[in-house]
C-alpha cells in the first residue's frame, strides 16, 4: 500500500517526462489526484492507534544492514495526507504559469513536481534510516530543478544557494548516519531499521555528537536561525507553487525528522540539548517575525513568517510534553494548509499586479474582492485567529512553552502580536486604500484559481472548529514518543493547561 | 645458485597471458598489414583479446574456491608463477573491472564519427605540429593504429600490477602499464603541443616516481632480505633491526604508488595530463590506472606492511586530507571541464585513501560488517564508471576547434541537448555522492570503514571536502541548465556512433543500478574475500 503511494507519483513523473507535451498537465494532475485517492485509502485503513502501521520490509543492501522499510505512524500519516492534498492544488494553481516564457516548460514542471511528491512521501514513510537519508537527499534534485527552472530572474543563483545549504546539511547528516552504523555494528549485526536503532544503547558522548549531526541537518531543512538564510531568497525567486512545495512539504521534513529521529533515537541527547534548541527556536520565532515585518517582497515575507512558525514547531517538539508534541504535529499540518493558501493567493496577486513589491500595490480590495477576501483569511490563519485551525496548534504550543518555563512562554507569545503586525500591515498596504487607475482593470479570481485554494480554506475552517480527527491521529504517536523519550506525562487530553512543572524534566 | 625451472599455472594466469599475447599479435599486425587496412583487424583483435581475457577471468574466479591460501588461512586463491603473481579474490575482481574498463577504452579509441571519419589520434606522431608533413598526414587521413596494441600492453600492466606478489614484479608491472600510457598521451589529433607537453610531463614525473619506487624496494630488501610480500610480512612481524630502513622503504614505495594514483602532493601531473591527452585516453587512464594502482597500493600496504599498520596509517591520514582539500579547492577555480574532472579525481583519490586507511584487524570488525578492502573495491568500481562516462561525454561536446572543454562553451547545453547534459549531470551527481547514484554508496562505504577504524577526523574533513566538491559539480549543472549560451559560440553535441554512445549508456546504467540496487555488486565484492599472502 505505502509502496504504491510512493511509487505512483514517481512512475507518473517518468510517464509525464516521456509523454508528449500537450498532455503533460492533464496527465500530471491525473496522477496527483490518483495519489490523493491512494493517500485517502491509506488514511482509511489506518487505525487511530499507536505504533507504525501498514509496514513493509524487504532486504535492500544486505552488506550495510539496509532495508527497504516503510510504515506510517500518526505524524507520518498526517504529513502524507498534507502532501497528497497540496500537490494537486499546486498543479491546479500553476496551470498556466508553468508555460510562461523563459521557464523550462510545463512538462518538466509537472514531472519534477511529481518526482518531488513521490520522494517526499517516501521520506515520511521510511522506517529505515538509510532509506530515509537516501530519499531525503534525493528530494533536493527535483527541488533544485523546480527552483532553478521556474520563477523570477536570479533564480539560478537562488537555486544554487538552496542546494548548497541543503547538501551541506545532508552531508553532516551523512556523517551522523555513518556514525549510527558504527554504533550499531559495535552492538552486533549492523541494522538501519528504526525499530532496531531505537533499542540501541548509545553512549552518552557518541549520542550527543550523532544528535548534533541529525539536528543540524534538520535545522537547515526546517529552517532554524541561524541556518535560515536560504529560505527567503528561495521563496522570493521561485514560483509560488514551488514555494508551497518547499515550505509546506519539504521543510516539514526538518521538524518531522527532529521528532522521529532526534527524539526517537537520541532521547538522552535531545533532553540534554533542549536549552540550546529552545533558545534557537525562540530566536527564530522573534527574529523571523521582525524581519518579516520589514519585508517589501510579499514572497520573502511569507518565507520569513515560516521561519517564525518553524521556530514555534521546534519549540513544541522540544518542550517534550504531550501538549507540545501534539501541538507541533498539528502545527505542521496547519502551517502547511495556511501557508500554502497564503502562497497561492499571493501568487494570484502577483500574476495580476506583475510585481511582488508590497509598496507598489494598493487598493486591490475593491476591484478583486474575492482575492482580497481569500488573502485575508489565509493571513488570519497565519496569525492564529481563533476559529481557524492554526489557532489550536499555536495554543497547544504556548501551553507547552509556559509549562517549560514562564519566560519561554512569554517570549513565544510575542509571536502572536508580531504576526498580527506583519499580516495585517501587509493586507492593509496591498488591499486597502484608494484604487489607483492602473489597478482598475484587475480581474478577480477565476473558477480554477478559487478551486485550487478552496480545499485549503475549507480545511482551515473545519479543523479550526473540529480538530478532533487530527488529535486522534497524532495523540497515540506522541504518547509513544514520550514513552520512548522517557518523559512522564500522561495528560489524557490537551485541555489541561495547568500541568505545573510536569513536562519540564 | 641453482637454477630452478619455473612452474607456471597457465590456467590461472590465462587472462594475463591472453592480454599480453594479444598485444604482441597486435604489434605483428602493425608490421605486416598495409597501413590502410590495419584499423579493423586491430580493433577486432583488441576486442577479442579483452573479451577472451574477461571470460578467462570469470572462469578463474569461479574456480577460485578450489585454491586456498598458502597457509590455508582466510582468503582464497593461489600464489602462482613461483610467488610472483598472486591470483586471489581481490585480484580477480580487479581484473574483471579493468577488463571492462578496457572495453570502454577500446570503444572510445575506435570512435571515428566525431572527427568526421578519422580517429581522435594524430595522423602521424612524428610529424612536427604545424608543418607540411602534418598537414599531409591529415589530408591523407592517416591514423595511428598502434594505439590498440599500446592499449593492450597498458591493460596487461594494469592486470599484473595489483596481482604482483613481490616488489620486482610490481615494478615491472608499473613500467608495463606506464610506458604505453606516456605514449598514448602524446598522440592527440588536435592541440598537439598541449598533448605532447602532457606526455613529456607525465613521462618525466613518472620516471622520477619509478625511481622512488625502486629505491624504496631496495631499502625494504635491505630490511627484510626478501622482495616477496610474504617474506616482507614475515620480517615485519618478526621485527628485525634497522627499523629506519623499513620506514624509509615504505615511504619511498608509497611515493611511487601515490604518484600513480594522483594523490597530493604528487598530483601535479594530473590536470595537465588529463587535459592534454586525447580524451579517450584520459577516460581509460583515469579509470584504469587508478584501479590498478589502488589495487597495488592495497596489496603492498595490507599484505607486505600489514604488521606495520601503525606506521603508515598516519602518513595516509595526512595524504588523504591533503588530496581531498587540494583537489576540491583547486577544482573550484578551474574553467575547463577536463581540468575540473582532473582535480576532482585528485579529490576522489583522497576519498579512496580514506577507505584504505580504514583497515581494521579481523577481530575488530562486527559480524556482518564489510571490510575496508571491500569498501575501496566498490568505490573504485563506481568511480571508474562515472569517470569513463563523463569523459566520453566530453568527447561529444565540440565546436569548430574540436572538443569544447572551456566552461563557457557548455553554457546552455541543457536546453539544446537535454539528454547528453542530463547524463553528464548524472555522472557529476554520482561523483558528488548524491544518493541514488553509485557514488553515494561508494562514499558511504569508505567513510564507514574509516569511521569504524576510529579515523573520525579524516571523515570529518572528507565530509567538509564533499561539501566543497559539491560546489563545483552543482555549478557546472547550473551552467548547463540555467545559464544562457555565451554569445561567441557554444559547444554543440556531435552525433557519435554507437561506440561512444554505447559506452556512455553502459556507464550510465551501471552508475544508476549500483546506486539503486548495489546489493549484487556488493555481494560480489564481499565474496572476493581477503588478500592471500
Amino acid at each position: 500500500m505505502l509502496s504504491l503511494l510512493v511509487w505512483l507519483p514517481i512512475a507518473g513523473a517518468v510517464a509525464v517526462a516521456l509523454l508528449p507535451r500537450t498532455v503533460s498537465k492533464t496527465a500530471g494532475l491525473g496522477v496527483a489526484l490518483a495519489t490523493l485517492v491512494v493517500g485517502v485509502v491509506v488514511a482509511a485503513s489506518y487505525d487511530a492507534d499507536g505504533g507504525r502501521q501498514l509496514t513493509e520490509e524487504h532486504e535492500w543492501i544486505e552488506a550495510f544492514g539496509v532495508h527497504y522499510a516503510l510504515g506510517v505512524d500518526g505524524l507520518g500519516l498526517l504529513l502524507v495526507l498534507l502532501t497528497v492534498l497540496l500537490v494537486p492544488l499546486v498543479l491546479g494553481a500553476e496551470w498556466f504559469k508553468a508555460d510562461a516564457e523563459g521557464s523550462a516548460g510545463a512538462r518538466s514542471f509537472v514531472a519534477w513536481t511529481l518526482a518531488l511528491e513521490g520522494l517526499s512521501l517516501a521520506v515520511f514513510c521510511a522506517t529505515d534510516v538509510f532509506l530515509f537519508y537516501v530519499v531525503f537527499e534525493a528530494t533536493l534534485i527535483p527541488a533544485y530543478f523546480l527552483v532553478g527552472g521556474f520563477g523570477r530572474a536570479g533564480r539560478g543563483a537562488a537555486a544554487l544557494k538552496f542546494l548548497m545549504f541543503q547538501l551541506a546539511g545532508g552531508l553532516i547528516l551523512l556523517a551522523a548516519v555513518i556514525g549510527l552504523y558504527v554504533v550499531s555494528a559495535q552492538q552486533g549485526e549492523p541494522s538501519y531499521l528504526l525499530a532496531d536503532l531505537e533499542r540501541l544503547d548509545i553512549g552518552t558522548e557518541a549520542g550527543r555528537w550523532l544528535f548534533f549531526g541529525f539536528f543540524i541537518a534538520f535545522a537547515i531543512k526546517a529552517p532554524l536561525f541561524p541556518l535560515h538564510t536560504w529560505l527567503a531568497d528561495t521563496t522570493e525567486k521561485a514560483t509560488p507553487g514551488t514555494g508551497v512545495l518547499l515550505v509546506c512539504i519539504l521543510d516539514k521534513i526538518g521538524t518531522f525528522g527532529m521528532m522521529r529521529f532526534c527524539l526517537g533515537i537520541f532521547p538522552e541527547a535531545s533532553q540534554w540539548a533542549t536549552p540550546l534548541v529552545i533558545t534557537l527556536a525562540l530566536i527564530s520565532v522573534v527574529y523571523g517575525a521582525f524581519v518579516a515585518i520589514g519585508q517589501d517582497d510579499i514572497f520573502r515575507l511569507i518565507g520569513l513568517t515560516s521561519l517564525s512558525h518553524f521556530g514555534l514547531i521546534t519549540l513544541g517538539v522540544f518542550t517534550m510534553t504531550s501538549q507540545g508534541g501534539t501541538g507541533a504535529i498539528l502545527y505542521m499540518v496547519n502551517h502547511g494548509l495556511g501557508t500554502a493558501a497564503l502562497f497561492l493567493v499571493a501568487g494570484y496577486l502577483y500574476d495580476r499586479s506583475g510585481t511582488a513589491s508590497i509598496r507598489e500595490m494598493r487598493g486591490v480590495e475593491k476591484v478583486a474582492p474575492v482575492l482580497a477576501g481569500l488573502l485575508l483569511v489565509a493571513g488570519l490563519a497565519t496569525l492564529g485567529l481563533p476559529g481557524l485551525s492554526p489557532f489550536v496548534s499555536e495554543f497547544l504550543v504556548f501551553v507547552a512553552a509556559f509549562d517549560y518555563g514562564w519566560w519561554v512562554g512569554a517570549i513565544a507569545v510575542t509571536a502572536v502580536v508580531l504576526s498580527a503586525i506583519y499580516v495585517l500591515w501587509m493586507y492593509q498596504r496591498t488591499m486597502t486604500g484608494p484604487t489607483p487607475p492602473e489597478v482598475e482593470g484587475t480581474s478577480d479570481l477565476g473558477v480554477r484559481e478559487i478551486a485550487a485554494v478552496a480545499p485549503l480554506m475549507v480545511a482551515l475552517v473545519f479543523f479550526g472548529f473540529y480538530p478532533a480527527p487530527l488529535l486522534d491521529v497524532s495523540n497515540p504517536m506522541v504518547g509513544d514518543l514520550m514513552h520512548q523519550v522517557g518523559v512522564e506525562d500522561d495528560a489524557p487530553t490537551v485541555v489541561h493547561a495547568e500541568h505545573e512543572g510536569e513536562g519540564a524534566h | 645458485m641453482e637454477f630452478v625451472k619455473p612452474e607456471l599455472e597457465y590456467a590461472e594466469l590465462l587472462p594475463l597471458l591472453i592480454v599480453l599475447g594479444g598485444a604482441c599479435v597486435g604489434v605483428a599486425l602493425e608490421a605486416f598489414l598495409p597501413r590502410g587496412t590495419r584499423r579493423l583487424p586491430q580493433i577486432g583483435l583488441s576486442l577479442v583479446t579483452v573479451v577472451a581475457a574477461l571470460v578467462a577471468t570469470v572462469l578463474v574466479g569461479l574456480d577460485l574456491d578450489e585454491h586456498t591460501g598458502a597457509d590455508g588461512a582466510e582468503g582464497r586463491g593461489l600464489v602462482g608463477a613461483m610467488g610472483s603473481v598472486v591470483v586471489d579474490g581481490p585480484t580477480v575482481y580487479l581484473w574483471g573491472l579493468l577488463l571492462v574498463f578496457a572495453l570502454g577504452g577500446i570503444a572510445l579509441f575506435a570512435e571515428q564519427r566525431l572527427e568526421g571519419g578519422v580517429s581522435a589520434f594524430t595522423g602521424q606522431a612524428a610529424a612536427l605540429p604545424g608543418t607540411e608533413s602534418e598537414r599531409e598526414a591529415s589530408t591523407r587521413g592517416l591514423e595511428h593504429t598502434e594505439v590498440y596494441p599500446l592499449l593492450l600492453f597498458a591493460v596487461g600492466g594494469m592486470l599484473l600490477f595489483p596481482a604482483s606478489g613481490d616488489l620486482l614484479t610490481m615494478f615491472v608491472a608499473l613500467e608495463i602499464l606506464s610506458l604505453p600510457l606516456y605514449l598514448l598521451c602524446g598522440l592527440a589529433r588536435r592541440r598537439r603541443l598541449l598533448s605532447q607537453e602532457a606526455a613529456m610531463k607525465y613521462f618525466l614525473l613518472g620516471a622520477f616516481a619509478s625511481g622512488f619506487f625502486l629505491y624504496g624496494a631496495a631499502l625494504v630488501y635491505g630490511y627484510a632480505g626478501s622482495v616477496s610480500f610474504a617474506g616482507i610480512n614475515e620480517a615485519v612481524r618478526a621485527g628485525s633491526a634497522n627499523h629506519g630502513l623499513l620506514l624509509g622503504g615504505i615511504g619511498l614505495l608509497a611515493v611511487g604508488l601515490l604518484f600513480k594514483v594522483g594523490a597530493a602532493p604528487f598530483q601535479a601531473w594530473t590536470p595537465d595530463v588529463y587535459q592534454g591527452a586525447p580524451t579517450a585516453v584520459t577516460a581509460f587512464m583515469a579509470a584504469g590506472t587508478k584501479v590498478a594502482a589502488f589495487g597495488a597500493l592495497l596489496r603492498l600496504l595490507y599484505v607486505a606492511f600489514g604488521g606495520e599498520r601503525w606506521s603508515w596509517q598516519p602518513m595516509l591520514w595526512v595524504i588523504a586530507i591533503a588530496s581531498m582539500v587540494l583537489g576540491a579547492v583547486l577544482a573550484i577555480v578551474q574553467n575547463d571541464v577536463k581540468r575540473m574532472l582532473a582535480y576532482s579525481s585528485v579529490a576522489h583519490t583522497g576519498f579512496i585513501l580514506v577507505g584504505v586507511l580504514g583497515v581494521q584487524g579481523a577481530g575488530e570488525l562486527a559480524q556482518g560488517q564489510y571490510t575496508s578492502l571491500e569498501g575501496v573495491l566498490f568505490y573504485l568500481t563506481t568511480y571508474g564508471f562515472a569517470m569513463i562516462g563523463a569523459f566520453a561525454i566530453v568527447t561529444l561536446v565540440r565546436d569548430a576547434g574540436g572538443e569544447a572543454t572551456a566552461y563557457e562553451r557548455w553554457a546552455g547545453l541543457g536546453r539544446t541537448s537535454p539528454l547528453v547534459a542530463g547524463a553528464f549531470a548524472f555522472f557529476l551527481l554520482s561523483m558528488a555522492g548524491i544518493p541514488l547514484t553509485a557514488g553515494f554508496i561508494g562514499k558511504w562505504a569508505v567513510f564507514t570503514s574509516a569511521l569504524s577504524a576510529g579515523a573520525w577526523p579524516v571523515v570529518l574533513v572528507a565530509i567538509a571536502c564533499s561539501i566543497l566538491a559539491i560546489t563545483f559539480y552543482v555549478r557546472h549543472i547550473r551552467l548547463m541548465f540555467f545559464t544562457e549560451p555565451s554569445a561567441d559560440g557554444a559547444g554543440v553535441v556531435t552525433r557519435s556512433s554507437l561506440l561512444t554512445s554505447g559506452t556512455i549508456a553502459v556507464c550510465l546504467v551501471a552508475t544508476l543500478v549500483m546506486g539503486v540496487v548495489p546489493g549484487p555488486v556488493l555481494d560480489l565484492v564481499t565474496r572476493t574475500g581477503d588478500f592471500i599472502r
